[in-house]
């Protein structure tokens, strides 16, 4: 039995099918095993602490307690805000100042509280287990020329005292394992603004700027693709993409692989593993245009060696190169 | 033994939660008291004027005042005792308001436990003995710690006054912060020209020593007699040979230095002076960059230099400075901004710090005054301020307030409008602090003659974009959220203490604080004293200060240090540890347990060995008396019968038993 | 003749509408002591939703402090509030300014006040969905939502984006185990533990097996 529990969330059979199976793949490839957390159910996400707190830590306290039967010791997620829902019951539960929190969520659970299980999001163990280095061993398929934006998304990171992992306002996680995949991780400033959240259905309006934002930095900072971490940004700025450029007049047109997916596309995955077929706007054309980019660079960089070396052949060696200073 | 026990009411601080009547009354009854009073304010000078007027009709041998702490007031009572004939050690307080007024509302309790420590202190006042202070030389020589203003001032001012210094800077010139400011607030005057004057005297001063790029190694002895070891490092020129020329800072191939002194906003070379006024005007070489040093090659200074000052062999060098009392000068550094991550983290080359920004209006800066963007060198049109960077934080672990930033800020603001016309500065801030004199007016000319446009709000966020910034903030007063798109951004970092003050504190045996600050005996009434004696503090090593703050502080600790090397001889506490070398078996442990050293085995004519106290480094602690397996190491005026006298006195409040 | 005031002086008392157990029961709730806020304005200077706010997130924890219970729960800023943690990221108090909107908005929520109708309509159809599969089921949820909010054709162009990338399931899924039933019972305790409750998610009206409604 593995130590690690996977934790996949609603979306990942739905939305998000693709951030899920590319990250169990690339979790295969390299070499990171983890097994299903058995009978999951909802955490509660993001609308379960806007009605109840105790509701909301019930929900993902279940969770946390099939993990420990399963003889877990951490469970890890692909979704933001399942991480922040496990996090939040676990630390809240383990608050010996918060007993009140305790005994309403045992009274909801119908059951004893889970005992402290370390919940991480898979980015952190692909990042903390593998690391970029062991990533690098075993690209086959370098990104070669692909800009990357890598955008984490409001969560993943905040607050720091509650996600505890990497830094909250320049987040570089995935920023190094797509860098040790060979892409040109480009700085991008918005990393960790929020894209509208749930707000597509109930405000769409609301959501439409927010998202438009993420997208006009990204193409200002030169990005072929955006780099994604959490399934409702995915969504906002994939599926709803049509919504955001409606809104902001404009026709950005960046597509939003899960970075999952770009690992695998790098580790030399198959397509079954990577189903990039499931971005609505895909990917290919960007690589292909970073591939035609790539062999130009390629191009004038030979040409610029060729000349170089042939001015060196006529050129006479000067006194400098025999007395180094003065 | 005749004892007389005065009950103070300390007006209502001890009276309205203690029945000092009857804590008196009670006092009457203890053996050998044959007088016991209360009084409204013994340490007045009525109260002071009864003591001394009741010991001698009286004929008392010892006298008890249940009052305040000892801290407050016990210097004061001995010297009453004194004056009235008595040995100053026959003299004890039972502190009945920090330890019993002031933490509890209930009367009948307080009463019978300032009733208990009364007791206590006669029980011990009765085994007390008289015990007479040694003098001993003192040194007339001062050991300043830091070069910077407060250093600078404190120097010249106890030179006047006739005493040696030794003044050690950490840095290869004196100076410190204010060296590198360009014009100070309120009066804007060139920093370095009313600085450079007095770094000169400094410099020519017959009675100053000046030991730079050099610090404190260790410290021992005591009050009149420290010894201090200094460890000058290497500069790798003999200052004694160079003169200050310069040619060999034209010459050095190895230019990519980053500039401390220019706080990294330029390139020098690996050997050189760190700026035009710098005192000692003498060439150092840093190693970690010096061509020759790293890797072997080179050596053209040694060619250049016309009198042949450059040594790569040199070491560093220890030396050793008797004195009578320490300043301690070391000022403070700034916060690192690159701990604010939404303000770049330092990624960003057009964020720069306030003392950055100093460099580059200075027209002996980097940019010779020029205001330039460090990314493109271009003219900023738009420059954003942004205060309490690191200061009024919890969340960055400083929660003070630097008190220096709304002034430095108003003036480089009104630099910035004044060098560039047609430029627009703006402040972010949450409040103003302008409390000195001219301050208040020189902010409100910042806003009302420069038209600095200050925004109320704190700035959640800076991004690049388009080659410019975009400053996220609030302005509260709006109730909006706001944005400019900057040119370039300073940022007013806050005061922390100076890098390396625990460690120094440590060997000064000086108190800090949480964040470093040195602590003064009483922030109100002792802010230059420590509760080391001969130790004094100047400066913002003690609190974040301003210049005239600085100065002043000075000023006043080198008035403390001149009074206390005024005389010839200084008294020794006599409460040290004393052996009773017919009870000491010398084993040793009290001498290993000491932590000031003060302990010696001496050996006797027949060859065994006693422990011996050197009463000068004694410090009183007791750690000796309690390691000691045969008890012969006692100490004075707390031995062992003394201490379990209060003890038998409190244990024994139920028996019946007065005597 | 002096013509007699009618406009009544309408200055805020800051005694007469302090509503102290307001604010000692949202200290109480979020575990944050609004006496640190002083009112820097960090906040709202990163607030992601500002612009949609009717109250800008500094003065809500300024109306909070003045105990100003009507003026507070009765806004719309608490309801699109996205818990994005900026605020609460960057607060030189440590203060979880998130965590006092979520309060808020649960104290709201109990009075019965929706002032964004839709936002809530939103997070009563995903626990309702919840409290029946036990996870999520996506595809009831927007058609649920696309009914409720009376707005069925502003996701309608996403519909054939998603079929044909198979994001949308058309049967819900749900857990192998007793998960299903142990959500279920969860979701009872809470709605009967609590005895008022005007805001409980409600059973939606059609569900499972009519994707197809919205989806074409």
């Amino acid at each position: 039995m593995s130590a690690l529990g996977y934790y996949p969330g609603c979306s990942q059979s739905g939305t998000a099918a693709e951030y899920d199976i590319s990250t169990r793949a690339c979790m295969r490839a390299l070499g990171v095993e983890m097994a299903d957390v058995p009978d999951w159910t909802c955490c509660g996400s993001t609308p379960a602490h806007t009605v109840d707190h105790h509701l909301a830590g019930a929900l993902a306290a279940r969770n946390l307690l099939q993990a420990q039967a399963a003889g877990f010791e951490r469970v890890a997620t692909p979704c933001p805000s399942c991480l922040a829902a496990l996090k939040t019951a676990d630390h809240r539960l383990a608050d010996p100042a918060d007993p009140a929190y305790k005994a309403e969520v045992e009274r909801l659970l119908g059951r004893a509280a889970p005992a402290p299980l370390e919940a991480v999001s898979t980015l952190q163990v692909l990042f903390e287990q593998v690391g970029p280095a062991g990533v690098r061993q075993r690209v086959a398929n370098p990104l070669t020329g692909l800009r990357v934006a890598c955008y984490y998304g409001c969560i993943m990171n905040r607050p720091p005292g509650l996600m505890a992992f990497d830094d909250p306002e320049n987040p570089v996680a995935m920023d190094e394992l797509l860098s040790a995949c060979g892409a040109e991780v480009v700085d991008f400033p918005f990393k960790t603004e929020c894209c509208g959240a749930a707000f597509g259905m109930p405000r769409l309006d609301v959501m439409r700027r927010l998202s438009a934002r993420i997208l006009d930095m990204a193409a200002s900072c030169g990005a072929d693709a955006i780099a994604v971490a959490c399934p409702l940004c995915q969504m906002n700025l994939d599926l709803r993409r049509g919504q955001v450029n409606a809104a902001s007049r404009q026709d950005i047109q960046i597509p939003v692989p899960y970075f999952t997916q770009l690992m695998g596309l790098a580790l030399g995955l198959p397509e079954a593993d990577l189903r990039l077929d499931k971005l609505v706007l895909p990917l290919a054309p960007a690589l292909a245009a970073a591939e035609g980019r790539e062999k130009a660079r390629e191009k004038t960089r030979e040409a610029e060696r060729q000349a170089k070396a042939a001015a060196k052949a006529t050129a006479r060696t000067s006194d400098k190169e025999a007395t180094p200073c003065a | 033994m005749r004892i007389g026990v005065m009950v103070c009411h300390c007006g209502n601080n001890i009276a309205a939660t203690v029945d000092v009547e009857a804590v008196a009354a009670a006092a009457r009854e203890l053996p050998d008291v044959v007088y016991a009073t209360d009084h409204m304010y013994a340490c007045s000078d009525p109260g002071q004027k009864t003591l001394e007027q009741t010991i001698r009709d009286l004929k008392l041998d010892g006298v008890v005042v249940a009052s305040c702490s000892p801290r407050m007031h016990e210097v004061t009572f001995r010297r009453a005792v004194e004056r009235a004939g008595l040995n100053r050690y026959m003299f004890e307080m039972a502190n009945i308001r920090e330890h019993v007024a002031w933490i509890s509302l209930d009367r009948k309790r307080n009463t019978e436990k300032a009733t208990d420590l009364v007791r206590m202190a006669v029980a011990k006042l009765r085994v007390d003995r008289p015990l007479t202070p040694k003098s001993f030389d003192v040194q007339k020589r001062v050991l300043i710690v830091g070069g910077g203003v407060a250093g600078i001032q404190a120097a010249l001012d106890c030179a006047d006054g006739g005493l040696d210094v030794v003044l050690v800077e950490r840095k290869s010139s004196i100076g410190g912060i204010m060296s590198k400011l360009d014009k100070t607030f309120p009066t804007i005057d060139c920093s370095v020209c009313v600085l450079g004057p007095k770094m000169v005297d400094v410099g020519q001063n017959p009675r100053i020593t000046l030991h730079t790029l050099s610090e404190v190694e260790d410290v021992s002895g005591y009050v009149g007699n420290f010894e201090v070891r200094i460890r000058k490092h290497t500069t790798y020129v003999d200052w004694a040979k160079c003169t200050g020329c310069g040619a060999c800072q034209e010459k050095c191939p190895s230019k990519k230095v980053p500039d401390a002194f220019n706080e990294n906003v330029s390139l020098t070379t690996a050997i050189g002076i760190p700026f035009p006024q710098a005192i000692p005007k003498r060439a150092t070489i840093d190693a970690a960059h010096c061509i020759k040093l790293t890797k072997g090659k080179c050596g053209v200074c040694e060619k250049i230099c016309p009198t042949g000052a450059i040594a790569y062999d040199m070491q560093d060098e220890i030396v050793t400075e008797k004195v009578g009392a320490i300043i301690a000068a070391t000022g403070i550094d700034l916060f690192d901004h690159k701990k604010c991550g939404e303000y770049g983290a330092g990624r960003y080359p057009d964020v720069v710090t306030s003392l950055a920004y100093e460099r580059m209006l200075s027209a002996s800066g980097p940019t010779a005054g020029h205001i330039k963007r460090p990314s493109d060198g271009a003219e900023p049109k738009t420059v954003v301020f942004i205060a309490c960077v690191g200061s009024r934080d919890r969340s960055l672990n400083r929660p003070y307030c630097s008190g220096f930033c709304c002034m430095y800020t108003a003036k480089q603001a009104i630099l910035t409008r004044d060098h560039i016309p047609d430029s627009r500065a703006y402040v972010f801030y949450m409040d103003i602090r302008a409390n000195g004199k001219g301050y208040e007016e020189f902010v409100r000319r910042a806003q009302e003659e420069y038209g600095v446009e200050y925004v109320r709000g704190r700035v959640a966020q800076i991004y690049p974009q388009d080659g410019k910034l975009m400053v996220r903030g609030a302005d509260t007063l709006l109730g909006r959220q706001v944005e400019v798109a900057a040119d370039l951004v300073v940022l007013a970092v806050g005061a922390e203490a100076s890098h390396g003050a625990p460690e120094l504190a440590e060997k000064l045996r000086i108190s800090y604080d949480a964040y470093g600050f040195y602590m003064e005996s009483h922030p109100k009434l002792r802010p230059v004293e420590t509760n080391t004696v001969g130790v004094y503090l100047a400066g913002a090593c003690q609190g974040p200060k301003d210049i005239p703050a600085s100065v002043a502080q000075a000023s006043a600790a080198a008035g403390k240090v001149l009074a206390l090397l005024s005389k010839d001889k200084l008294e020794s506490d006599p409460q040290i540890a004393l052996v009773n070398a017919n009870r000491c078996i010398g084993c040793g442990k009290c001498e290993r347990t000491c932590p000031f050293g003060a302990i010696r085995m001496r050996e006797l004519r027949d060859g065994s060995q006693r422990a011996e106290v050197v009463e000068t480094v004694c410090q009183g602690c007791g750690i000796c008396s309690v390691t000691c397996p045969v008890r012969a190491i006692q100490l004075q005026h707390f031995t062992d019968s003394q201490l379990l006298a209060e003890v038998n006195a409190l244990c024994r409040t139920w028996d019946e038993t007065t005597e | 003749m002096p013509t007699p005031m009618r406009t009544p002086l309408a200055s805020l008392d800051l005694e007469a509408g302090r509503d102290l157990s307001f604010i000692s029961a949202v200290a109480d709730e979020s575990g944050q002591d609004l006496k640190s806020c002083y009112q820097c304005g960090n906040c709202t200077a990163g607030c992601a939703y500002t612009h949609d706010y009717d109250i800008p997130v500094h003065q809500i924890m300024r109306l909070v402090q003045l105990g100003r219970r009507e003026d507070v729960l009765s806004c719309r800023s608490i309801w699109l509030c996205a818990t994005c943690q900026a605020c609460t990221t960057r607060c030189p108090n440590n203060i979880e300014v998130a965590t006092v909107m979520d309060v808020l908005r649960h104290m709201a929520r109990r009075e019965g006040r929706a002032p964004e109708r839709l936002v809530k309509t939103f997070a009563d159809g995903f626990l309702s969905s919840v409290a029946r599969h036990g996870r999520v089921f996506e595809a009831g949820l927007a058609m649920v939502f696309a009914i409720l909010s009376g707005k069925p054709m502003q996701d309608a162009g996403l519909g054939p984006a998603m079929l044909s990338r198979g994001k949308l399931a058309f049967w819900p899924h749900e857990p192998e185990g007793n998960g299903k039933a142990e959500v279920a019972a969860i979701f009872r305790r809470y709605r009967e533990g609590k005895p008022a409750q005007p805001a409980t998610p409600d059973e939606p009206a059609a569900e499972t097996g009519q994707a197809g409604e919205d989806a074409r």
